[in-house]
């Protein structure tokens, strides 16, 4: 991380950490939901945008981790940490599973793949009344006092945030995470020179997984409910799109398509319902006018080479000293 | 297992070709997102929101005509016809400005569109749900080797066979079909032998549209129409086209009915989980056949 950066990263942490004690409940609230959102497409993003793999359903993950904590605390009565712990856990298993079959194949293959596997854990979810609640979903999770009121939520979804978001920089910045952007620029010559390329891959997923599933741990903890369109394609594809707009090829960008995506719906959806309408234009005016996503386009603004030019230097690098 | 007692012959028999009647809708629709997704290699999302809007305005033009055979067979003509206006428009004044960039910024348009069509939708008819009657003719049902089986399902049953006819025809006997897929094979040969690949694509995108509108007139007399019901078929859409090999006509026939069958029989023996059926069959298959039954023009 460069200086400048480094200090950004400070004063954004110094003033979110703020926020709680300024603004009214509902903006705590909503801030929170963006955090949960971006831990979702950050850990996404680490796939697609690093990875280059085509990660369709990657909400079923996210669904998996919030369904397991609620079925936890309600039907087996554990504690809430141990639900915390075991729920990502979950999700991980789960996208092993799913990623062991989906590497085998390729692009749209891939996805397709991955959105059958998914939809019939969606399927299973919205059906099987007596265990999950069916498409009423599951209410009334406990949560402990110390993280239940607005603002300590907050600050709980806060810290597991900054530390996933490093836990996820370092492994970019690992050999592991060269190798997997070497990956995506250039699956031939990384299996030529004796890569693992579907294991490299099926590890991206599972670490990506879990990440997911902390973030539907999270989305437990401000909404203390779970409900099926958690595993449903359209979320899936949402926290896709998030990854393209904020920009997914720089390591930051899908926060801030998540707090785009999150924000708008909140706030464009209290003056009008169709919000969405308001969505999707502005979604073909960031196609026409950005199309490195918001953040690439002010890393261009700021001069800084695009992050896939990087990228291709790294991957060559790590070529070049294997 | 609580359907399983009361299984017989007829009702696998009415089961049977409930399926198949369905298998023909998700046909008709499929073969438009396969035409498309062939030569444009685009997986249109918004295909489900034109399928919708095909089946609002079969409603609107039934009912302008006053219902009956007349306003049925207005919807039938008419309502394809509007959606492929919609897409037309959609794809001169924007889409094919974007060929040339990221495949994963043209996912991203067809995902706008869609957020564009839906609110459209909402804006035009609004949330209510609504309902197309089949005509005269075609309502009722006959008697099919034992059991009960609904006119309309019939219709569905030739309709389907005849539209992939049509599009067999086209594609490889007409020039038009024959530049299509020669587009989906190699575009720049294509332009290079002086064919204008811009309408070529526009075309392809249109004739898609055209067969998602013309799905959902032909399903509105046989659901009740609303919103939302764009998410369920898109899904499948997709699946069905996979497992039958990209942009593969014969295949999204094959992909057709085997989802179709195999939901309709997941109704017969286990109606809680019904939905789960299909999808375990797209599931075995790609286990199996990764890239799909048939070859794929990709």
């Amino acid at each position: 991380m460069k200086k400048i950066e480094f200090k950004i990263t400070l004063i954004l942490i110094a003033l979110l950490s703020l926020i709680p004690l300024v603004l009214p409940r509902f903006y705590i609230y909503i801030t929170a939901t963006i955090f949960v959102t971006a831990l979702l497409a950050m850990s996404l993003n680490l796939v697609v945008g690093h990875g280059g793999l085509y990660q369709f359903h990657h909400g079923v993950f996210y669904g998996v981790g919030a369904y397991v904590t609620a079925l936890l605390i309600l039907k087996a009565g554990m504690p809430f940490w141990a639900a915390f712990i075991l729920a990502p856990i979950a999700s991980t298993v789960t996208g092993f599973l799913i990623g062991w079959f989906c590497v085998r194949l390729s692009k749209l293959y891939y996805g397709m793949l991955q959105i059958s596997l998914g939809s019939l854990i969606w399927a299973i979810a919205f059906r099987w009344y007596s265990l999950t609640g069916g498409d009423d979903g599951l209410h009334g999770v406990t949560i402990p006092d110390l993280i239940s009121s607005t603002r300590n939520a907050y600050y709980f979804t806060f810290i597991v945030l900054l530390a996933s978001l490093w836990i996820l920089y370092a492994i970019l910045r690992s050999p592991f995470g060269t190798t997997l952007q070497a990956l995506r620029d250039n699956p031939e010559r990384c299996e030529a020179i004796g890569i693992n390329v579907r294991r490299h891959q099926l590890a991206a997923v599972v670490i990506a997984t879990f990440f997911a599933g902390v973030a539907g741990a999270l989305f437990v903890v401000i909404e203390q409910s779970v409900f099926p369109d958690l595993l449903f394609w359209v979320l899936s594809l949402e926290v896709f799109i998030m990854c393209l707009l904020g920009g997914w090829f720089t390591f930051a960008g899908p926060i801030l398509g998540a707090a785009i995506m999150v924000s708008l719906r909140t706030f464009v959806g209290t003056y009008t319902e169709y919000w969405t309408l308001v969505l999707g234009i502005i979604l073909i005016l960031l196609i026409f006018f950005l199309p490195e996503g918001v953040m690439g386009f002010f890393l261009e603004r700021l001069g800084k080479p695009r992050s896939r030019q990087n990228g291709n230097d790294k991957a060559g690098a790590s070529v070049g000293s294997r | 297992m609580d359907g399983a007692q009361g299984i017989t012959l007829a009702a696998v028999g009415s089961h049977f070709f409930v399926g198949l009647s369905r298998a023909m809708i998700l046909f008709i629709v499929t073969s438009g997102l396969s035409f498309v997704l062939g030569i444009l290699r685009v997986p249109n999302i918004a295909h489900g929101s034109l399928y919708m809007i095909g089946a609002f305005c079969a409603y609107t033009f039934n009912k302008l005509f006053g219902g009956g055979t007349m306003g049925f067979l207005a919807a039938l003509l008419l309502a394809p016809l509007v959606v492929a206006l919609v897409s037309l428009i959609a794809e001169r004044a924007l889409f094919c400005r974007l060929y040339e960039r990221e495949h994963l910024m043209l996912l991203l348009f067809t995902f706008a569109l869609m957020l564009i069509l839906d609110d459209l939708v909402k804006m035009i008819w609004g949330a209510d749900y609504r309902s197309v009657m089949a005509p005269e003719f075609l309502r009722g049902s006959v008697n099919l080797f034992g059991s009960s089986f609904p006119r309309y399902n019939l219709f569905l049953l030739v309709v389907g066979p005849l539209v992939a006819v049509a599009l067999w025809l086209f594609t490889n006997k007409t020039k038009m079909g024959k530049i299509a897929r020669a587009a989906a094979v190699d575009r720049e040969m294509v332009g290079a032998v002086g064919i204008n690949v811009s309408w070529v694509f526009a075309f392809a995108f249109v004739l898609g549209c055209y067969l998602a509108g013309l799905g959902g007139a032909l399903v509105a007399p046989t659901i009740s129409i609303t919103l939302g019901m764009d998410h369920d078929i898109v899904i499948e859409a997709f699946l069905i086209v996979t497992i039958g090999g990209l942009g593969n006509m014969a295949g999204a026939m094959v992909g057709s009915l085997i989802f179709g069958i195999t939901q309709s029989f997941g109704v017969l023996f286990w109606p809680q989980f019904a939905i789960v059926f299909p999808y375990l069959a797209v599931v075995i298959i790609l286990i199996i056949r990764p890239t799909g039954l048939l070859k794929s023009v990709w």
